[in-house]
């Protein structure tokens, strides 16, 4: 079964025609995603290599298509716009893989997705959902991942690469895995996703990272002490890191002593969740945990 | 991106925040010069000279004096130019003064504290008013929180006036000073949406002996994600605040933070990146910079990220740690080699490549005659560069 995206998700390309997004509207097309359609205003009408239409408008792609998910490559400027255009056609998942998006704009956007019930956002600023041998929605490397028993939800891209690599090579494959995205206001959080987990039969173990900044990871600590039934093993990147400087996302950064790597270590270690040591060993704790 | 309080209070101005007549200056002449200006202005022989860094704590570190007449001032602002400025927010070797700030100087009945700032937790911006004005407010939040008031703002409406009246009372303002204080937080909210801050604080808000309310002091941070809107930013940059190193990068699209050990690393994405860092520490080293070199990097982009590295005389050792993406293996080999090419190698340099084109990449660094230290994973590239490094000094 496995969560969010399976062989039954029909997806859409927001910014189908911009050079991020073809290519990587192909690479999931490889990997076997069922890409329905693409929108690009101005170019509907026009063939996405060959066979997939191109629309104007997410409305008619979605009539058109019957379209239940979308990716969403449009840059940053326009991108709290398609958003909004996507919850506006009543699509179930929308994934949005573009970086940078101003967080004004995502207030608004955050807004408007609390005041429904039906669109679910992953993102912004994350490599997407991959459901491994059946949907790849996003930017990750489709090889490196194996079907199999352990979910991964990440608020880092290649952190999440890096723990799908030390699964596959231990022989582990994955359910599914959730980039969240490094945004400081953004959709889906860790503790949806461990909700979805929990009532998954098919995950049977979860590697969970986090980094500092924001307090998502010690709320996702107080859902696993409460309700979590599987194993979950942690890692949460920026010991090292100094208060007050942005480490990349705009999300991490430790301000006025919270957000803390310690603190959410503490959090996570208090609620029974296994911390790897170092990023290396984010698949042996993980391993270690499972019977 | 942060601005100095001049500049902060100038859009304070544009958006009918008042705030005290003052006049920003370089030189200790100038300083006269304005101190004369306001004193002729405002019949008051007190005037305030603010020493201008991107740091708070400025009062307490030495950096604001309240002097009376222009020669003091004048005095005020030799001593002030040119000093090296220690607060709790700078470092311990403190921030260089080479702007001044000169105010007039005002009757103040009381101090309060109001901040505006996006709060993840809520997903809103959030208004924040105490009545410790002038304190740290993270002291205050720590040892009596009951003093902070707040509210969240409804994107959807904006601040409503009777969350601004909720916080006036609150404070215990009384009379015309409560409408005063409500028009103020109207147009600190609008400006905060419309100016894209990702903070917005006065600390203190006064209100003078004769019952006004006014930003004494104006903190700016904006969102750098929505620069693309703001072209008017790049006039308030001030680089001198800037590490010249991190100006360098930006401008080449890479995302790197100076640090103060001698590990240079290399990587791909910011988790990853911050991991490094924190790998590096568990055995025992000391990262010299934080370095994303992003996803869809081209192969100047990564020889320019490399050079910053090798440029740095701090750097003993280099980590390029990669885990191909978007970005390909044989890029980061490309730049790589271009870089030392131009500059030389003089340090150990451990890489880890895994993921897309690893192959070709691995290939190509073999062939390339560098002396490189090849890593299997993270762990073994950490510890092999920390042990390399030891051995060097």
């Amino acid at each position: 079964m496995a969560i969010l995206v399976g062989k039954q998700t029909k997806v859409l390309f927001q910014g189908i025609t911009g050079s991020a997004g073809s290519f990587h509207a192909k690479q999931c097309m490889e990997y076997g995603t069922n890409v329905v359609a693409g929108v690009t205003p101005g170019k509907g009408g026009e063939k996405f290599e060959g066979k997939v239409p191109i629309f104007n408008t997410v409305e008619t792609a979605v009539k058109e298509s019957g379209a239940n998910a979308s990716c969403i490559f449009v840059p940053p400027p326009f991108a709290a716009d398609s958003i909004l255009e996507a919850i506006d056609a009543g699509i179930e998942l929308i994934i949005c893989i573009t970086e940078g998006i101003p967080v004004t704009d995502m207030i608004k956007v955050r807004r408007v997705l609390d005041s429904q019930t039906k669109s679910r956002l992953v993102g912004p600023n994350c490599p997407g959902v991959i459901t491994p041998g059946a949907c790849k929605i996003g930017i990750m490397p489709g090889h490196i991942h194996k079907e199999g028993p352990i979910g991964v939800v990440s608020r880092s891209g290649t952190l999440t690469y890096e723990a799908v690599g030390q699964l596959t090579a231990l022989g582990i494959g994955q359910s599914t895995c959730v980039g969240i995205g490094g945004d400081p206001v953004n959709g889906t959080d860790f503790v949806d996703v461990l909700k979805l987990f929990n009532e998954d039969p098919k995950t049977e173990g979860v590697i969970m990272i986090g980094e500092i900044g924001g307090g998502a990871e010690e709320r996702a600590a107080e859902y696993i002490k409460a309700h979590f039934k599987k194993p979950v093993a942690g890692f949460i990147a920026g010991t090292s890191a100094p208060p007050g400087k942005r480490m990349g996302h705009a999300g991490a950064i430790i301000s006025g002593g919270k957000g803390t790597a310690a603190a959410k270590i503490a959090a996570m270690q208090a609620a029974g969740v296994k911390m790897a040591a170092t990023p290396s060993d984010m698949g042996t704790t993980l391993k270690s945990m499972l019977k | 991106m942060n601005i100095h309080e001049y500049q902060g209070k100038q859009i304070f101005r544009n958006y009918g925040i008042p705030v005290p007549q003052g006049v920003a200056v370089f030189t200790a002449d100038e300083a006269a010069a304005a101190a004369k200006k306001l004193i002729a202005e405002t019949g008051n022989e007190v005037v305030v000279v603010k020493a201008q860094i991107h740091a708070g704590g400025r009062g307490k570190g030495g950096g604001v004096k309240v002097v009376k007449g222009e020669a003091a001032a004048k005095e005020a602002a030799t001593k002030l130019l040119g000093m090296q400025l220690i607060t709790h927010q700078t470092g311990p070797e403190g921030k260089k003064v080479q702007r001044l700030l000169v105010e007039q100087g005002l009757a103040i009945e009381k101090e309060y504290y109001l901040a505006l700032v996006v709060d993840r937790d809520t997903r809103r911006v959030a208004v924040m008013a105490s009545t410790e004005g002038g304190m740290d407010i993270e002291e205050v939040a720590e040892h009596s929180p009951e003093k902070i008031k707040r509210v969240w703002i409804d994107p959807a409406v904006g601040l409503q006036a009777f969350q601004s009246r909720q916080l006036a009372f609150g404070l215990g303002l009384s009379g015309t000073a409560v409408g005063e204080f409500t028009k103020i937080l109207t147009n600190l909210a609008r400006m905060f949406m419309e100016q894209d801050c990702s903070l917005a604080e006065v600390n203190p808000l006064i209100l003078t002996k004769d019952n006004h309310v006014m930003a004494l002091d104006a903190k700016l941070n904006f969102d750098e994600n929505a620069s693309f809107r703001h072209k008017e930013w790049e006039a308030l940059t001030d680089l001198a605040e800037e590490a010249p190193t991190e100006t360098e990068a930006k401008a080449a699209g890479l995302s790197y933070v100076q640090l103060d050990g001698n590990i240079g690393c290399l990587v791909n994405g910011a988790g990853l990146a911050m991991s490094t860092m924190d790998i590096i520490n568990h055995f025992g080293g000391t990262p010299a910079n934080f370095l994303d070199v992003g996803g869809g990097a081209t192969k100047e982009a990564v020889t320019k990220a490399f050079k910053i590295i090798l440029q740095s005389k701090e750097v003993k050792g280099i980590f390029v740690n990669i885990f191909g993406g978007i970005m390909k293996c044989d890029i980061i080999a490309e730049g790589v080699i271009a870089a030392t090419k131009e500059m030389g190698l003089k340090v150990p340099l451990v890489v880890r490549l895994e993921g897309t084109n690893v192959e070709l990449g691995r290939k190509m660094l073999n062939e390339s005659g560098l002396a490189i230290t090849a890593a299997t994973t993270m762990a073994d590239g950490a510890q092999k560069i920390v042990d390399l490094v030891k051995k060097g000094s």
